[in-house]
């Protein structure tokens, strides 16, 4: 474990002060959760609207003429044409095509890009970003001077519409800078629950004053850490260091659908990113191992780790997320299995403490995604 | 109903006039457990002390409840198959996990009264 004392986000003090249990998450101090709990947590988020302090994920700005064209050689997703005010989902990959981290990009225009990563990898991204693209576009870490809110839930828009009527009209990963308070925001249209919502940039400075606003609001809640993992499993939406990392690719992580058309082998600016031959092979002969949503049939939760077997005993795969899920009233899972086992519907058994617990591949998300698409 | 005993996993204990022993987890163990969704319970077996009887799962993870004392575990509270929020609702209560014969039935009354549970509370609130 490491000694290094934990990093404090601009809401600690608020954390603190709503009763918050504090747990180490990513090098911060990080709420778990409340004392409404995670059940109710998760449950009023769904119903309502949940406010996520996500201010530990690391915000980075790339500017300058190039900056998307050199961003492309990092990730296999279209840069290029991602429209100014529009956002994406992208990961940064390895030589093999292993996945280094998962990350949200937006196009702010004037060749501005905005980029959100993973707590825990962020120092390494932007180790990486320098090293490759460091001399193509200026890269500008806001680690410090930006916080970042989650307001997420079906409730989240008549809320955030209170402060600034034009977050209504935004549809699904659009992205607008937009004054909050008086604050010059960055404002997109997701987040990581399966819910409505945003996603708010704010001035580390500002951030307790806008949080402490949204929660004045009726129909918010703060919600931890805990709803969050509970929620994005629900959703079917992958945690980076668990459902994938540096020996997943997109093609074995289901992501295959986040590789654009225009960086597939057959697209018009094929490959160019770390790993393309790899992936391309994958795509093309398919892989041994896939992620698949499993679906406990007893009320046992079956967690991170655990093995998954066949009807012969046999091990054919492990579980990288599972947990119970509140609104599904049920336990919800997501492993790695054998791709020859792994069609929908398929019977497989997880071993907890020495048992075999019946489970069924099955669809993702678990529960509806209900993005605002107009 | 005779008073509780507690051990230092945080569970509780009550001797029943039948010679059975009632076990459960506190107040203070649920709440720290957070929302448990599933109980694991007993097999109808002897156990010796400080074996895994059961499990509980909450949101968040899962712990071991471990036997208190060597005995034989004799009645389950099946209520928590369909209900596991009984521990949080009424952990001294409706929330009981197991009923047991302790082999040494005189072994309850050596374990924690409720003044020297409160302290252990105490010590581990200031620590």
């Amino acid at each position: 474990m490491s000694t290094e004392p934990l990093l404090k986000t601009p809401l600690h003090a608020l954390h603190l002060e709503l009763g918050a249990r504090m747990v180490p998450f990513a090098g911060y101090d990080m709420p778990v959760q409340y004392p409404l709990g995670v059940m109710k947590e998760h449950l009023h988020t769904r119903e309502q609207a949940g406010l996520f302090d996500v201010s530990h994920m690391g915000q980075i700005r790339l500017r300058g003429a190039n900056a998307a064209k050199a961003l492309e050689s990092l990730v296999p997703v279209d840069i290029i044409d991602l429209p100014v005010g529009m956002q994406r989902y992208a990961m940064f990959t390895n030589q093999q095509g292993g996945i280094l981290d998962d990350l949200m990009v937006a196009n702010l225009g004037d060749g501005e890009l905005f980029l959100v990563v993973n707590a825990a990898c962020k120092d390494q991204d932007l180790a990486h970003l320098r090293q490759h693209i460091g001399d193509q576009c200026e890269i500008e870490p806001l680690f410090e001077e930006r916080a970042l809110l989650a307001l997420q839930g079906p409730a989240a828009v008549k809320v955030l519409e209170r402060l600034a009527p034009q977050v209504a009209k935004m549809t699904f990963m659009q992205f607008a800078p937009v004054q909050l308070l008086g604050e010059d925001c960055y404002v997109s249209r997701s987040g990581y629950t399966g819910e409505d919502g945003y996603e708010i940039s704010v001035p580390a400075d500002q951030a307790e004053t806008l949080a402490r606003r949204l929660l004045d609001e009726p129909e918010v809640a703060a919600i931890g850490l805990g709803a969050r993992d509970s929620l994005r499993l629900e959703a079917g939406l992958c945690l980076y260091g668990h459902d994938m990392n540096s020996t997943t690719t997109p093609v074995e992580a289901s992501l295959l659908w986040a590789v654009s058309k225009a960086r597939r082998a057959d697209g018009t600016r094929a490959g160019g990113f770390p790993g393309a031959a790899r992936v391309f092979a994958q795509e093309q002969e398919g892989v041994a191992r896939k992620r698949v949503g499993l679906l406990p049939q007893e009320r046992t939760p079956v967690r991170e780790g655990a093995e998954i077997v066949d009807e012969a005993g046999e091990v054919i795969g492990q579980v990288c997320s599972g947990g119970f899920g509140p609104t599904l009233g049920a336990p919800v899972a997501m492993g790695y299995l054998d791709s020859a086992r792994s069609a929908l519907d398929s019977q497989v058994w997880a071993i907890v403490r020495g048992k075999r617990v019946p489970m069924k591949v099955s669809r993702m998300p678990f529960v509806a995604q209900r993005y605002y698409r107009g | 109903m005779s008073e509780l005993r507690f051990t230092e996993d945080h569970e509780w204990l009550r001797a029943e006039a039948d010679g059975s022993v009632t076990v459960g987890i506190t107040a203070f163990a649920q709440n720290a457990l957070g929302d448990v969704v599933y109980v694991q319970l007993p097999e109808l077996q002897q156990y010796a002390k400080g074996a895994e009887a059961s499990t509980v799962e909450s949101v968040k993870a899962a712990s071991g409840v471990y036997m208190p004392l060597d005995g034989e575990v004799v009645e389950v509270n099946g209520q928590l198959e369909d209900s596991p929020e009984l521990v949080n609702e009424d952990p001294l209560g409706d929330g009981w996990f197991f009923r047991f014969i302790p082999a040494d039935a005189g072994a309850v009354a050596q374990l924690l009264d409720q003044d020297a549970y409160d302290r252990l509370i105490k010590a581990n609130a200031d620590a």
